[in-house]
Order: structure tokens, then C-alpha cells, then sequence
């Protein structure tokens, strides 16, 4: 408890408060969820109302027609016009839920004419964001902490739901989502929007949203996508238009600097201590979720890098795998995931952890000659 | 007995093991077995046991949901142990256990001496426990069991999955090879083996509603096996059905299995309307209310169960029309379902009642069910099933019909049937505690799964965000709770098994009515070895 309340500051900007038994939908932030929890509650009444009056019927009997009461059977068993009544009555009631449900579905699935379109895609296991209008593009990974998941440190009010860098989009404008996969199936879902849309490999599905106030959502991966499907969270960051147009131009600058900063690293050097730690923070973020923190993998899933012939011997394969992936499995392809140092920095650790002991040290330049050499 | 029917008999039998004083002994009994009652008792033990195995599984997913954070299992063995105790439980509980008791009373209810191919019946039972063994032997290889859910979606299950899947795929083949067996002979039978007099619209319910969902199986097993094939050649014979890359579509795969698996789920609900048509009427001393209506309600939701199945796929952006279509088609099939519903409680009203354990099971069904059907119901409205959708919502709703639904109605007709098997009362004071036990704690265990799920949890996940903390722990206790209401069951099969317990008289119950409740208490090895006539 008391460590509870002293972390709790670190993580103020995040902590909005948990409701704790919160029993039902959500009615979001946009006219579309307002209008689909309201759907939501007209079938829940009415499935209660139905419900209500067959149990009720039923109990009446069970109390008054008891043998133990003195009852004696009746003799009908057939009435071709009850029949046709319990037909037709639930038909017209079904009639009254089709037509605003398929009104409000029609209104969901217009996409059309967005503000702004964002490319989310999905791989295992997060979330990678590309503005289409502006030179704007990063990878949305979770933040919780190891430790808070594994126990040995308390956790926060938005345990698993909070990433490095959520997705920022402006309050007010029409909002179209580009939703796709590199891997397998994930599904795009934040309650408070009130949809979910999957994301195929290989073909491109859309949605929308307008968000009516400023605020952080959250919400996460919805189809099962391989072991951490469960780690896969969504945070979206709805600004003012201004502020929204003033991130976006922020971001713009910061991936340009970015991009002069990995050229000014190719001319420099990593020493061993650098590279092995900044490798390691590169490990443990992109890595250690399929190859394990001890490098030993899963057997059978996926492979152990401890005592591997690649991260051993094979160092120009080595970088290759990196860089390109194995297609056909689940090891992506890093070139456009990692800078060509931080490249450089998680293969050196991967050649020197756990024993590896290669004492190889690899540098930004090696990746660079590396995609230009072949 | 025997020596009785047999001398009246003598030319019917050339093959010894047909009567029961040449029965051979031990094991040798049960592996070459060909009489429907032997087998009926095997596929019911068999369901049981599997019950029992994924429900274990089951402890351990609750037992990791109990609270937040990672305590007990990893996420790919929790993965593992999803979809493994889904898998068991529909193919190795649910299904058995309807065939079991489709052997045991399809015969006696239309006063046939037996299932019309004996030896298939041997073969489709004895190939189940190798399935079985295979899928949870592959839990042990190298990289585990299949970790992709039941619905083994492509390409979680082809270019992602570990090579185990070659097991997972050969054990569904075995499963539905069995499944088309069983089909072809209930079929069989009822086509060829009815009584004299025993006219279809004379036909007991449980017979019909078996009957019909035998021609589901034989319709829809085989998608299920090109489904699995196509599975395995994508992941190991280089073809692309569902990979993009090679042009084909991982979301034909999800149409291709749920044209399978949306008539599944009515293949393990048409048997417990049966069930529920044999016993309410029982025990309310009254006729089946609208029996004719009952049978046009079964094939209708037959036939509307083929163009429903795309309404597990309302988020993977098909078109409006499509998404239109298949949501109007799901409302409609809600139609009969509700005919039944009130078809029963029609039966109870003014009737006379009493609540033996089958009944109390039986209302429970209808109750329990009715409230999963409803929210089904809710779950078709696709604008509204976009927030549903993969949340535990849903793993409630299944669950209703599955576990209060199908499961119930396999206990409701155990305690039914179970006096005229052995000739002996079962134990109703263990009965009764099994019943209030397991009612209790499966609401326990299932209803607050509708809250959790409405206010944001996924469903397949191994650890969850802090606000489904206090219900996560109510549906864990509920679960352990339910696990152990089953000891309960065990104990009184055990016993029941044993042959202990009062006799029965041949009716059993004051209002039973039918063939099956005419021939003597316990059934003879051979019942009807000359047909009986019906009026
Ligand atoms: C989503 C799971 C996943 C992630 C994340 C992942 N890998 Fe892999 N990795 C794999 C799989 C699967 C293979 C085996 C590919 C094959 O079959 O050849 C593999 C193979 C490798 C190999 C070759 C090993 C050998 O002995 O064949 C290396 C090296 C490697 N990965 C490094 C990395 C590095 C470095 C990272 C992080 C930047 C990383 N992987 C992230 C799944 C993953
Ligand atoms: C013994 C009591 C049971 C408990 C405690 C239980 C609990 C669970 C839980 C916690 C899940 C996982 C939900 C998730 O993570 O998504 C699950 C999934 C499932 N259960 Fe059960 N269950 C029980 C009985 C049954 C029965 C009797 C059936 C079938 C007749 C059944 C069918 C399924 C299916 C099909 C799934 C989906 C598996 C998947 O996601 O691939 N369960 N169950
Ligand atoms: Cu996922
Ligand atoms: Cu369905």
C-alpha cells in the first residue's frame, strides 16, 4: 500500500481514475458510441422485458399448477392459433430493432470524406501509426513494466493499458482509419469509439471517428494474436485542432532531426559497454517478448539466440535476419523498426549476452554497408 | 431372461456376443462391443471423463484469471489451455455425450432392437479416445499444444503456429470422421428400424431432434475436415489459401470454418430441445404442448443455421449488405428457438408438477438458456456486436447455452434415463446437492462474465487492466466452485454404476410416457428383439 502511494505520483499524468465496477458499456466519446450504447440499452430492455415475462409465466405455474397443491392436468396440447401468435408477435418485435440498428450501421460504415487518415498496423505485438498527410510514422509498443506484470512491483492504475507513445488525434474532425496487419489477425478497439474493426494481412479495412471532447482513451488488441495478445494495449490522445496541428508539426521536425542524428551516429563508434547496454534496452523492448530476456526462446516456437550458430558464428547472416526478417515466420524484418546504431547496438548484445562471449562489437556503419553492400 | 428370449429366438442370432451369457469378459466386452447399450454407456463415460479434463483446463485459466499479473502459467500455455479445453469440450463432452445417449435411446424409442450398422458404432466410438490422446499428447511435445483458440484462425494457425498443428489437424479428422459415423447410423436407424406404427410425426422428440441434427453433421463435418486440410497444406505443403501473399484470403478461412461451426452449435443444442421435450411433459403430467410445431421449429432452425454464419465475422469488414443479410437472417432464427421456449412453458401451464432432479435440471435449462439466447440476440445487432464482439460477453453468452444449455440438458437426461439403465434410483440426495451446487455456482461463475465483458475485457487474454480485478475473482471462485459441484456427479455415477440404489418399476416415472418406459427396468441387454406395435 505504501509503495503504492509513493509510485503513484511517478504515474499522475496517466492516472485517471479506474471505476471500479463499471457493469456496463460504455457510452463513449463520439455521436456514433452515444448511439450504439443507446441500441445497446433498447435490446437489453427489450431481451429483459421478453425474458421477464416467460420466466414470470413459467414460476406462476410452477407455484399454482403443483401436483403437491391439488393441481390436475389439463388436457390441451395444440392451439394453431397461439402458435401463429407466438410467431408473428416476436417477429414484429424483431422488426423494431432491425430498422434503428441498421440505420446506425449504415451511419458506422461511411467512411468517407475523413479530415485526416491514419494507416494503423498491427504486428505481433504492436501497433505501428503512419499520418498519410503529414511525414509522420512510429511504433505504439506497451509501457507496463515487466516487474508490475510478474508482481515484484506494484501496479499502476493503467497496468497494461498504457504505451510508450500513443496515437494523437485532433477533437472535432472526421477521423478515417486505415486498419492492416503485417502478421497475423489483430483488431483495432478502443470502447470509448465505440467500434472495433479487424486488421487482415494483406488487405485493408477502414473506419472513422469523431471525438467530441479532448481526453486519453484506451483500449486493446481484440482478436487473439499469439502470445501476447493480452500485451497489446491502444491509447489514443484526442487534442484541440490547434494543439493537434501544433504535434503534428513538432513530430514532423523530430523525425527529420532524427533522421540527420543517424547519419551523424554512422560516423561514430559505439565501445563495448555502450553498445551492450544500449542493446540491451533494445532487447528487452523488441526482442525478449519471442526470445525470452535469457535468450533462450520457447522451444519449438521460437528459437533460442543463447548458443545459436547465427548469434555465434554467421555474423553477416546474423545481420541479415535483422534486417529483412524470415519471411514466412514470425521474425520480422527490423531495417525500418530500429535505427541502423540501435541495428548495430541489440546484435552486438546478442553476440556478447548469455554467454555468446563472440566478443564481436558490430557498428551503425557495418548495418549501413550492410543494406548498401547487397 | 436371456434364456427365455432366446429360445423364442433361436434363428434371429448366428453371432455370440449378442447375447449376454456369451458377453466375453473384462475389457474384451467393451473393445469388441456392437450392442448399442455397451456403447451408448462407453461414449458417456468417455464425454464425462473429457468433461472432467477440460474442466481441469478450465481451473487453470481461472486460476491465472484470479487476479491480476502473471502467477501461474505463461501466456502461450495459457493460450494452450483455451483453446484445448474449448476443443475438448465441444468435441470430446458435448458431442460424445449426445451420441452416447442417441445409441442408448434412439433404439429403445422406436422400438428397435438396436443401431442399424453395429460395427460402425464400435469403430466411430473406439477411434474418439486415439483423437483425444493425440491432441493431448501434442500439449507435451516440443513447443506445446495448438495455442491459436478453437477456431484455429489462418494465419495464426498456418505460417505462425509451431509444428504441432500436423497433430491438432490429424486429431480433428479422427473427431470428425467418428462425428460422421455416429451420424450416418442414427440416420440408418431411424429410417429402417422404426416399429410398426411408429409414423414420423409419432416420433419422440429427442428422435427427431437427433435425427435432424445428424443430417447437420454429415453437412457440415466435412467443411470442417477440408478447413483443417486446408490448414495443413498452407503451413506445410507450400499452398496459399489464406495467405495473402499467395493470393488467397485469411478471412475466407473464418467464412469456411464457421460454415462449419455456426450449424456446430446448433448440432449441440437440437438434442437438448429433445431432452427437454422428453422431460418437462413428464413431469407436468401433461402433454408436449404443440409437438408439430416443435418439429417444424427444429428443421427450420436446421435450415437457417447454414445462412447465419458470417455473424462471427461482423468485424472483418465485410460489406454493409452482407453485414445486413446475415444480421436480419440471425434475428429470424431467434423466431423458433422462442416457439420452443413457449412451447414449454405452455406444457408446464396447469399441468400438474412435481420437481424430481430431471426436472429441476430441465427448468434450469430453460431458464439459463433462454437468458444466453437473449443475449444472443442482442449479439446479432451488428452495430451493437462491434463493441460485443471478442469480449467476455460473449465467452458468457456461449457459455449459458453450452454449459446451462447443452451440459444441463445432458445431466437433466442422465438423471432422467440413468433408473431405466441400471434399474436402480440414483442416490437423489446427492442429486439434489449436484444440482443446487452446480445452479449456484455457474451463475457465479458465468453472469458477471456479461459484466466484465460489457465494461471492456477481452476475451483470450491471460492477465487484464485493474478495473476487472473484483469480478475476475467472483467468476474464479464460481469456476472452482462449479469444478467441484462435479465431484459430486462422479460420486453418483460411481455408485450408480455399482448398481446401488432402490429398484425402479418400468414406468420409473408416474408420468413417463413412450416405448422405452414400457420394456423392463433395468433395460435388457436386448430390447424389442421383436418389434413392438404402436398405435
Ligand atoms: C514475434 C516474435 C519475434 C520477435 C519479436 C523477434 N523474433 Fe527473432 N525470431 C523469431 C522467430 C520465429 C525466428 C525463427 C525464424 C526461422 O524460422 O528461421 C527468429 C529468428 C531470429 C534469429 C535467428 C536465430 C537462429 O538461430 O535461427 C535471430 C538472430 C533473431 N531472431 C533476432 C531477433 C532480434 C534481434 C529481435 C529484436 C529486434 C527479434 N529477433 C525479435 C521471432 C521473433
Ligand atoms: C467447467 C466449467 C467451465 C469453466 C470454468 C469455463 C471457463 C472458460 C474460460 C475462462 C474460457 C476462456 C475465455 C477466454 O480466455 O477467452 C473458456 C473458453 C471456452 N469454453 Fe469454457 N468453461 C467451462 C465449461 C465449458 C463447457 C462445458 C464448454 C462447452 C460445452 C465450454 C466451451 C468453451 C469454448 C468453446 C471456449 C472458447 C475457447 C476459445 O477461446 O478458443 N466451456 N471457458
Ligand atoms: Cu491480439
Ligand atoms: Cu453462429
Amino acid at each position: 500500500m505504501l509503495t503504492a502511494l509513493m509510485t503513484a505520483p511517478v504515474f499522475a499524468e496517466t492516472s485517471d481514475k479506474i471505476e471500479q465496477f463499471q457493469l456496463n458499456m460504455t457510452r463513449g466519446v463520439t455521436d456514433i458510441s452515444a448511439g450504439v450504447y443507446d441500441m445497446h440499452m433498447l435490446m437489453f430492455i427489450i431481451c429483459v422485458v421478453i425474458g421477464a415475462g416467460v420466466f414470470i409465466a413459467m414460476f406462476i405455474s410452477m407455484y399454482f399448477h403443483r401436483k403437491s397443491r391439488g393441481a390436475k392436468p389439463a388436457n390441451f396440447h395444440e392451439s394453431v392459433k397461439v402458435e401463429i401468435a407466438w410467431t408473428v408477435i416476436p417477429f414484429i418485435i424483431l422488426i423494431f430493432m432491425a430498422v434503428p440498428a441498421m440505420n446506425l450501421l449504415i451511419d458506422m460504415e461511411d467512411a468517407s470524406e475523413p479530415d485526416v487518415s491514419i494507416l494503423v498496423t498491427g504486428s505481433q505485438w504492436k501497433w505501428h501509426y503512419k499520418y498519410m498527410d503529414n511525414d509522420v510514422e512510429y511504433y505504439s509498443k506497451m509501457a507496463t513494466q515487466a516487474e508490475q506484470i510478474s508482481g515484484k512491483l506494484p501496479k499502476n492504475n493503467n497496468y497494461l493499458l498504457e504505451v510508450d507513445r500513443p496515437l494523437v488525434i485532433p477533437t472535432g474532425q472526421k477521423v478515417r482509419f486505415l486498419i492492416t496487419s503485417d502478421d497475423v489477425i489483430h483488431s483495432w478497439w478502443v470502447p470509448d469509439f465505440g467500434f472495433k474493426q479487424d486488421a487482415n494481412p494483406g488487405f485493408i479495412n477502414d473506419a472513422w471517428t469523431k471525438v467530441n471532447e479532448p481526453g486519453v482513451y484506451r483500449g486493446q488488441c481484440a482478436e487473439l494474436c499469439g502470445k501476447d495478445h493480452g500485451f497489446m494495449p491502444i491509447v489514443v490522445v484526442a487534442k484541440e485542432p490547434a494543439e493537434y496541428d501544433k504535434w503534428i508539426s513538432e513530430q514532423q521536425a523530430i523525425q527529420e532531426q532524427a533522421k540527420a542524428e543517424e547519419q551523424r551516429l554512422l560516423a561514430m563508434n559505439m565501445t563495448m559497454d555502450e553498445a551492450m547496454s544500449m542493446g540491451e534496452k533494445i532487447y528487452n523492448a523488441n526482442c525478449a517478448a519471442c526470445h525470452m530476456p535469457n535468450g533462450e526462446g520457447l522451444p519449438g516456437v521460437f528459437p533460442a539466440l543463447k548458443g545459436s550458430q547465427i548469434a555465434i558464428a554467421d555474423q553477416p547472416k546474423h545481420i541479415d535476419i535483422l534486417l529483412n526478417g524470415v519471411t514466412g515466420t514470425a521474425m520480422q524484418a527490423y531495417a525500418k523498426q530500429l535505427t541502423m546504431s540501435e541495428i548495430a547496438a541489440v546484435v552486438t548484445y546478442e553476440r556478447n549476452a548469455w554467454g555468446n562471449d563472440t566478443g564481436d562489437l558490430v557498428q551503425a556503419k557495418d548495418i549501413n554497408s550492410a543494406i548498401n553492400g547487397q | 431372461m436371456t434364456t427365455a428370449t432366446d429360445s423364442t429366438h433361436i434363428d434371429d442370432h448366428h453371432d455370440d456376443d449378442h447375447h449376454e451369457h456369451h458377453i466375453p469378459p473384462g475389457i474384451k466386452r467393451w473393445l469388441y462391443t456392437t450392442n448399442h447399450k455397451d456403447i451408448g454407456t462407453l461414449y458417456l463415460w468417455f464425454a464425462f471423463i473429457m468433461f472432467l479434463t477440460g474442466g481441469a483446463m478450465a481451473m487453470v485459466i481461472r486460476a491465472e484469471l484470479f487476479q491480476p499479473g502473471l502467477q501461474i502459467v505463461d501466456p502461450n500455455f495459457f493460450n494452450q489451455m483455451t483453446t484445448v479445453h474449448g476443443l475438448i469440450m465441444v468435441f470430446g463432452a458435448v458431442m460424445p455425450a449426445f451420441t452416447g445417449l442417441a445409441n442408448w435411446l434412439v433404439p429403445m424409442m422406436i422400438g428397435a432392437p438396436d443401431m442399424a450398422l453395429p460395427r460402425m458404432n464400435n469403430w466411430s466410438f473406439w477411434i474418439l479416445p486415439f483423437a483425444f490422446a493425440i491432441l493431448l499428447a501434442s500439449l507435451f511435445m516440443e513447443g506445446g499444444g495448438p495455442a491459436f483458440g478453437w477456431t484455429f484462425y489462418a494465419p495464426l494457425s498456418t505460417t505462425y503456429s509451431n509444428d504441432g498443428t500436423a497433430l491438432f489437424v490429424f486429431a480433428v479428422h479422427i473427431m470428425g470422421a467418428s462425428s460422421i459415423m455416429g451420424a450416418i447410423n442414427v440416420i440408418v436407424t431411424i429410417f429402417n428400424m422404426r416399429a410398426p406404427g411408429m409414423t414420423w410425426m409419432k416420433m419422440p422428440l429427442f428422435v427427431w431432434t437427433w435425427l435432424i441434427t445428424a443430417f447437420l453433421l454429415i453437412a457440415v463435418m466435412p467443411v470442417l475436415a477440408g478447413a483443417v486440410t486446408m490448414v495443413l497444406t498452407d503451413k506445410f505443403f507450400g499452398t496459399s489459401f489464406f495467405d495473402a501473399a499467395g493470393g488467397g484470403d485469411p478471412v475466407m478461412f473464418q467464412h469456411i470454418f464457421w460454415f462449419f461451426g455456426h450449424p456446430e452449435v446448433y448440432i449441440m443444442i437440437l438434442p437438448a430441445f429433445g431432452i427437454i421435450s422428453a422431460i418437462v411433459p413428464t413431469f407436468a403430467r401433461k402433454r408436449l404442448f404443440g409437438y408439430a410445431s416443435m418439429v417444424y421449429a427444429t428443421a427450420s432452425i436446421a435450415l437457417l443455421s447454414f445462412i447465419v454464419w458470417a455473424h462471427h465475422m461482423f468485424t472483418t469488414g465485410m460489406p454493409v449488405a452482407a453485414e445486413l443479410f446475415f444480421m436480419f437472417a440471425t434475428m429470424l432464427i431467434s423466431v423458433p428457438t422462442g416457439v420452443k421456449v413457449f412451447n414449454w412453458v405452455a406444457t408446464m401451464w396447469r399441468g400438474s408438477m412435481t420437481f424430481e432432479v430431471p426436472m429441476l435440471f430441465a427448468i434450469a435449462f430453460i431458464v439459463l438458456f433462454t437468458i444466453g439466447g437473449l443475449s444472443g440476440l442482442m449479439l446479432a445487432i451488428v452495430p451493437v456486436d462491434f463493441q460485443y464482439h471478442d469480449t467476455y460477453f460473449v465467452v458468457a453468452h456461449f457459455h449459458y447455452v453450452l454449459v446451462t444449455g447443452a451440459i444441463f440438458s445432458i445431466m437433466a437426461a442422465v438423471y432422467y434415463w440413468l433408473p431405466k439403465w441400471t434399474g436402480k434410483m440414483f442416490h437423489i440426495g446427492l442429486a439434489k446437492w449436484h444440482f443446487w451446487c452446480s445452479l449456484v455456482s455457474v451463475n457465479v461463475l458465468f453472469f458477471p462474465m456479461h459484466f466484465v465483458g460489457l465494461a471492456g475485457m477481452p476475451r483470450r487474454i491471460p492477465d487484464y487492466a485493474l478495473q476487472f480485478a473484483d469480478f475476475n475473482k467472483w467468476i474464479s471462485i464460481g469456476g472452482f466452485a462449479f469444478g467441484l459441484s462435479q465431484l459430486i456427479f462422479l460420486a453418483l455415477l460411481i455408485k450408480a454404476c455399482k448398481k446401488q440404489g432402490e429398484p425402479v418399476s418400468d414406468q420409473v416415472w408416474e408420468g413417463a410416457e413412450g416405448l422405452e418406459w414400457e420394456i423392463p427396468s433395468p433395460a435388457p441387454y436386448h430390447s424389442f428383439e421383436t418389434p413392438p406395435v404402436v398405435k
